[in-house]
């Protein structure tokens, strides 16, 4: 079973997205669809040779502490080896950098392949390419020459350490702080937790990127400054010389993700522990959101294909497994139906399918955005895609991770039994998925994050531009006469969103935000399900389009179908969010705590 | 020494494929295409011995559609030097062999790899084709292959055992599975891949008529498993075994 399905992710590169206008932009006319073919190929063998073969044991065999040392199963290191050479690691990175300047919506693709095959062992690629774009970005030259060719050789990984024991989501209240010294570096101390990837035995050296505050600076997250902090100190030639004061306290013991170590770490427990400035003093959240900006994409992009990977796995069970007949079948001498055939399975397989290809589509699109962004000349047009990037991150981010999971949970239920034990894999694709709700900005966060603050941040502009590019699709369906349905249901929908919208707005500005972002999760829910009815409206545009060929003709109707799921099942959800919203329900917010 | 090695492009195999409405073959409309697995190999080979410095230059080639050249690219980008494409849809092993026998008059390679069967017709049949045509020795089935002063040693997979062939060069080897582990085309050399040169010809240019002598009667599915029963005793089955599985 292929870890992905080609034929959708080249329908959502080519027939919905247009990934071959990119080819007469300046930046990406070097390329053709054949070298994104052929990479896109690589990514699949990489995925399916390095990474799927020790998915199932690497969650067995977890990673272990001997009290000095973390030993991880070697197919691990040799999958990373394999990321490194490929060139998928620096795939994104401009020619002149080593790279390939691969669009990234390709890459993206790419990526999906490896998640799909393996979450955990992915993890430590990915943490590393996005540690080294923060340095290139911010780091000093001196930082830069020294540490990128480390890590883009994948001689060392890198890590984002922010999560301290007492403080998860809520920087403002980081402890751990940095001293500077006459030599220029800093001694950094403090105690860092869920570091992902904070010690292992793949690489040589990692490179801790680590929130701190300088001492003397600023409450809150105005005070936060960004360090390098190396696991091995090095010579000139990028070789470990001398070890830092980095100590691992412990592995933590995860429900999935098993395969990427989860560390307790300890800085300066001998108060020597050399830390490099990155940037300015007291910049280091804004440098860090870069990175989680980034991550929070990729994070969608994860929980996607990991629901797809339970969707692809609970079909070809369903189509397999024969039981039961239809209700109306009495005989018990007649041959039992494969349980695909029974409806209740059908809308199961149809709501992973609507989700699942629904995430992914939104995560392509995601990176399809950053490549407009990237090959926009003019800063006018510029700024609104960047703003509708900015408010969609969130959705990004959070949708998937969402519906991902619940997609896997009826991947788990399909199988019934054989989907509870860990013979069958669906288990642990559920159990890999559930930190993506957690990780890089939890769910509430994240709705914070979006009726908050990227909703209202420059005049509205995000939302303005998300509306031109729904209306863009619109056009486009009304070619169409059997999609006037969905059109005229989404364009309803908008006017729901309009009000909504209005309706927070008025409670933020008149009652604040603590009674205005109360249910701040319901309406990440609502804008989530109608940005994703708005990509399923465009994959049935593309789909129509796709079925005058004549070719494939099952392929265009499953989407046609998923889509219209998605609008009969899905959609009318919207309704039940808003009037909580609009009606600006209280009762979470006064539950009383002796209440439960 | 100059290597040549044959690719062809056929249905990638992940996919399932399914017989046509009319029964005339698979239908392969907008399904994933890829190189055959075991022309994968030769082209692994080949890479081989350029990078032992047995071989100077590797030529790859391709008798097949348009498309075609994505096969080559790869090729291109695993580490051949260069490529040719003979655009012609549906040529049957004989069509290939004596195409590929004419490039060899022109190329004149010391050393030709090919996969020893397609994954889509599974013939088996173009490296011995050529051999014959060409007059040169054969060494098929490959799981090993040296070459030293002028003759290729070649170790056979055959039934029973091994078996290993002293050639004369020039000659055709078709590799078998186990010959060596093919490796990814890495990102960068895809880059590097188009800008190395492929010449398009057609079956014309080297006035050769590739039109099929064999005629395609009817592609069918395999026949759909039949349901197992249960037996009461052994006797049952040893009944059944011999009168009508007619086994024992």
């Amino acid at each position: 079973m292929p870890l992905l399905s080609r034929q959708d992710l080249d329908f959502c590169l080519y027939e919905m997205l247009d990934t071959d206008s990119l080819l007469h932009t300046p930046r990406y006319g070097d390329h053709s669809r054949e070298t994104f073919n052929q990479t896109l190929n690589t990514a699949e063998q990489v995925a399916e040779k390095y990474f799927a073969p020790h998915n199932h044991l690497a969650d067995e065999k977890e990673p272990w502490f001997d009290g000095e040392q973390v030993h991880t199963i070697p197919e691990v290191k040799e999958a990373f080896r394999h990321y490194v050479n490929s060139g998928l690691l620096t795939a994104r990175l401009e020619f002149d950098a080593g790279g390939m300047q691969l669009p990234h919506v390709v890459a993206a693709a790419c990526s999906g392949y490896v998640t799909a095959a393996n979450a955990s062992s992915a993890a430590y690629p990915f943490l590393t390419m996005a540690a080294s774009n923060l340095i290139h970005h911010f780091a000093s030259d001196e930082l830069k020459n020294l540490y990128l060719p480390l890590m883009r050789s994948g001689r060392a990984a890198g890590t984002m350490a922010l999560t301290e024991p007492d403080t998860g989501s809520s920087l403002a209240d980081i402890k751990t702080y940095a001293t500077p010294t006459e030599q220029g570096h800093y001694l950094v101390k403090g105690n860092k937790m869920y570091i992902s990837g904070g010690d292992q035995d793949i690489t040589d050296n990692i490179v801790h990127l680590v929130l701190a505050k300088i001492k003397g600076a600023p409450a809150g997250v105005k005070g936060i400054s960004l360090f390098l902090v190396p696991k091995w100190l090095v010579d000139d030639n990028g070789d470990p010389a001398q070890r830092n004061d980095v100590q691992l306290a412990g592995l933590l013991h995860k429900m999935g993700y098993r395969g990427t170590t989860s560390t307790v770490l300890n800085f300066g427990e001998q108060d020597n522990c050399v830390g490099y400035l990155i940037g300015e003093p007291h910049q280091g959240l804004k440098y860090m959101f870069m990175m989680m900006n980034e991550a929070r994409v990729g994070v969608g992009l994860g929980a996607a294909v990991i629901g797809y990977r339970g969707y692809a796995e609970s079909l070809e069970y369903a189509r397999q497994r024969p039981q039961g007949r239809h209700p109306s079948n009495k005989d018990p001498a007649s041959k039992p139906i494969p349980i695909i055939e029974h409806a209740d399975v059908k809308r199961m397989l149809l709501a992973q399918k609507s989700y699942t290809e629904g995430a992914i589509a939104l995560c392509l699109y995601a990176n399809h955005l950053i490549d407009r962004i990237e090959t926009c000349a003019d800063e006018d047009q510029r700024k609104p895609l960047q703003e509708l990037l900015d408010l969609l991150t969130p959705i990004v981010k959070s949708w998937p991770s969402e519906f991902g999971p619940k997609a896997n949970s009826l991947a788990i239920q399909i199988l019934g039994g054989a989907g509870y034990i860990r013979e069958y894999p669906v288990e642990q694709l559920y159990r890999d998925n559930r930190l993506n709700p957690i990780h890089e900005g939890t769910h509430g966060i994240q709705a914070m994050d979006l009726l908050g603050r990227k909703l209202w941040q420059s005049n509205g502009l995000g939302l303005q531009t998300l509306l031109r590019e729904i209306q863009a699709t619109l056009q486009q369906a009304a070619e169409f006469p059997d999609l006037a349905p969905y059109s005229e249901q989404l364009q309803e929908a908008l006017l729901l969103v309009n009000a909504t919208t209005q309706s927070v707005g008025e409670q933020l500005q008149q009652q604040g935000p603590d009674i205005g972002l109360a249910n701040a999760s319901a309406f990440l829910s609502l804008s989530g399900h109608v940005v994703v009815a708005w990509l399923w409206l465009w994959q049935a545009s593309a789909a129509m389009k796709g079925l005058k060929s004549g070719t494939n003709a099952e392929f265009y109707r499953g989407k046609l179908h998923a889509c219209r799921f998605f609008f009969r099942w899905e959609l009318p959800k919207i309704q039940h969010w808003s009037n909580l919203l609009q009606s600006a329900d209280d009762t979470c917010r006064t539950m009383h705590n002796d209440y439960f | 020494m100059k290597v040549l090695v044959a690719v062809k492009r056929v249905v990638d195999y992940n996919v399932k494929v399914r017989v046509a409405a009319d029964h005339s073959g698979v239908d392969l409309t907008n399904v994933k295409m890829a190189m055959n697995p075991f022309c994968e190999i030769a082209v692994e080979e080949a890479v081989r011995l350029k990078e032992k410095g047995v071989a100077t230059e590797i030529v790859a080639v391709a008798v097949g559609p348009k498309e075609a050249q994505e096969q080559i690219r790869t090729a291109l980008a695993l580490g051949a030097d260069r490529g040719i494409l003979v655009e012609a849809a549906d040529v049957q092993p004989l069509g290939v062999a004596k195409l590929l026998k004419a490039i060899v008059d022109e190329e004149k390679p010391e050393l030709v790899i090919l996969g020893k069967q397609a994954i889509d017709g599974d013939n088996n049949q173009t490296g011995q084709m050529l051999a014959a045509l060409t007059g040169m020795g054969q060494g098929t089935f490959a799981s090993e292959v040296n070459v030293a002063d002028g003759s290729v040693k070649v170790t056979r997979e055959i039934d029973g055992g091994l078996q290993t062939v002293d050639l004369k060069l020039p000659a055709v080897v078709t590799t078998d599975l186990r010959l060596n582990e093919p490796r990814y085309a890495s990102l960068p050399n895809i880059m590097k891949a188009k800008k190395k040169p492929l010449d398009m010809k057609s079956p014309g240019d080297f006035g050769v008529d590739v039109t099929p002598l064999v005629k395609t009667v009817k592609v069918e599915p395999p026949a759909e498993r039949q349901a197992g029963i249960k037996v009461a005793d052994v006797a049952e089955l040893v009944d059944k075994l011999k009168n009508e599985a007619k086994v024992i």
